[in-house]
């Protein structure tokens, strides 16, 4: 599903970011990418969702290798994401309906059948019933269900979440990571960004660490005895 | 197809939206694009009317040919025939006994022609010549002019020529508006569409990153762009529709005075259609320009 070969960033001012990065994920799988702040999380997150093109090394999504993809085929393979910002990126002139909506109406669907979509991305989120409220009524947990139910709304195969629990209390985090733990249930492959992926230590995932720009596998939580 | 057409709907009332949402600003901004508008079509309209007004008057393209005093009848029979001969159009004999007759029946003129000992106006002919332009109507007054007994030629196309060049020179000033003021329209569009993409950057923003295409965002820009023009081009009409009603009165009473009667011509629909797909035109240009240049330094490629 992805696959990224040889990775490297380097920014124009000569920081390398990712330095050689090499690593796959299968469909349907969970997987927590940590490491500390400015280790290169969020760079990865970018590169995986096409906002930003590797230095060196192919990274491919579904096929199509991100560092050469055409410019105007990068909305396509966005459609295809589930993208959740670690500032989430709320519209908060609009209601939580219409926030939801705007996904499907990018793509053109029918209003009839966006509507019923949004409401049942919402619900699936635990937010249903609060179609006309604004976000910025909503609490931090809220918020964060609220991009989640953006970012499913077109059903993507992947969903590629940066630091979706920074912010948030325990109890809220560990009921975010449920809503994860749900889609990836239902198979959808899960890439989740975060400094702290010991919230859930019964998810069992696979963590990629990065350190300084290059990466290492590892199993979390390895004391509990889990083997692959 | 279906969906190609939803999403340009959903466009056009996002535009709409947009324009409502700021009635004040949206009506200052018709405002600006209906007065920059309007002097053009002012121009164009007035030399539209002046154009009809030498097209109406009839003896502009006629030439008088005046003979002498002594001339007799066998002279005017060799006159005749030599028009007969020349093929320059249909004309006409005046004799000077009818001339006196016409001149007595204007007003004032009676009095001063009795008290004169005899009449002192000439046989004619009026020449109306079937070829009009000015160099044949020049060409004919020439020739005519070499014929014996013919004391004065009197051709209208000198006045003809200048109130051609006079049209002209109003043609080229009103092009010169035109260009201006559409200039001025789609810098206006332009800046309207730069505070459009700034005040909208989030939204940009965020459905750049969750997949629209560039087509997808500069849409509703373009169809605000278009609306702006187009009714800010309905806006000129009825600018110069009002300014028309209030020229009208005067400009009767001015025809009048000269013993003419002439009718402004104000707009047609189909004028007032052309205008608004002019500004609609001149709108998306803007929109187009600003969206390519502003659309890019917003975040996220």
């Amino acid at each position: 599903m992805i696959t990224a070969s040889n990775v490297t960033k380097r920014y124009p001012e000569g920081r390398e970011a990712l330095r050689n990065v090499s690593f796959g994920i299968t469909a349907g799988e969970m997987v927590f990418l940590t490491g500390h702040s400015g280790a290169g999380k969020s760079t990865l997150f970018k590169l995986l969702a096409a906002i930003e093109r590797p230095t060196s090394g192919s990274i491919v999504i579904n096929g199509q290798n991100l560092a050469t993809l055409r410019k105007n085929a990068v909305p396509y393979l966005r459609r295809k994401l589930g993208l959740i910002f670690q500032d989430r990126k709320l519209l908060f002139d609009r209601n939580v309906l219409d926030n939801v909506l705007l996904p499907l109406a990018i793509v053109g669907h029918p209003a009839r059948e966006a509507l019923r979509r949004a409401q049942a991305a919402l619900a699936k989120v635990g937010l249903p019933n609060r179609e006309k409220t604004f976000p910025i009524a909503l609490s931090g947990g809220e918020q964060q269900r609220l991009a989640i139910a953006r970012a499913v709304v077109n059903r993507p195969a992947i969903i590629l979440a940066d630091e979706p629990t920074a912010n948030l209390d325990a109890a809220s985090a560990s009921e975010i990571l449920e809503i994860f733990r749900s889609f990836q249930q239902v198979g959808v492959t899960v890439v989740i960004a975060t400094h702290d992926p010991l919230l859930l230590p019964h998810l069992q995932p696979r963590v990629l660490r990065l350190t300084q720009g290059e990466m290492s596998e590892e199993r979390e939580p390895a004391s509990h005895g889990v083997t692959p | 197809m279906r969906s190609w057409l939803a999403q340009h709907l959903a466009a056009l009332r996002d535009a709409l939206r947009r324009l409502l949402a700021a009635p004040l600003n949206s009506l200052l901004s018709l405002l600006v694009i209906g007065v920059a508008l309007t002097l053009p079509t002012a121009g164009w309209l007035t030399l539209d009317n002046l154009r009809k007004l030498s097209g109406d008057t009839p003896n502009v393209q006629q030439i008088s040919i005046f003979l002498a005093l002594d001339a007799g009848k066998r002279e005017i029979s060799d006159i005749e025939s030599r028009l007969q001969a020349s093929r320059s159009g249909s004309w006409r004999f005046v004799p000077r006994e009818e001339a006196l007759k016409r001149l007595q029946a204007t007003e004032g003129m009676a009095e001063i022609i009795t008290s004169l000992p005899r009449n002192p106006l000439p046989d004619a002919f009026v020449v109306t010549p079937g070829d009009t332009r000015p160099e044949a109507l020049e060409d004919l007054a020439r020739t005519f002019s070499s014929w014996p007994k013919v004391a004065h030629v009197q051709l209208d196309s000198a006045w003809v020529r200048r109130f051609d060049a006079l049209l002209h020179l109003g043609e080229r000033v009103v092009m010169m508006l035109g260009a201006l003021f559409a200039g001025a329209l789609v810098t206006i569009t332009f800046n309207t569409i730069r505070l459009q993409i700034l005040a909208q950057a989030a939204e940009i923003e965020v459905a750049k990153l969750i997949g629209a295409t560039d087509t997808y965002i500069q849409r509703p820009l373009h169809y605000f762009g278009m609306l702006q023009g187009a009714l800010g081009g309905l806006c000129a009409a009825l600018l110069v529709s009002a300014g028309l009603r209030l020229l009208t009165p005067p400009v009767v009473e001015l025809t009048r005075l000269y013993g003419a009667s002439f009718a402004l011509q104000g707009l047609s629909t189909g004028d007032v259609v052309v205008l608004a797909a002019i500004g609609a035109a001149l709108g998306w240009l803007g929109a187009k320009i600003s969206a390519l240049i502003h659309l890019h330094r917003i975040a996220a490629p």
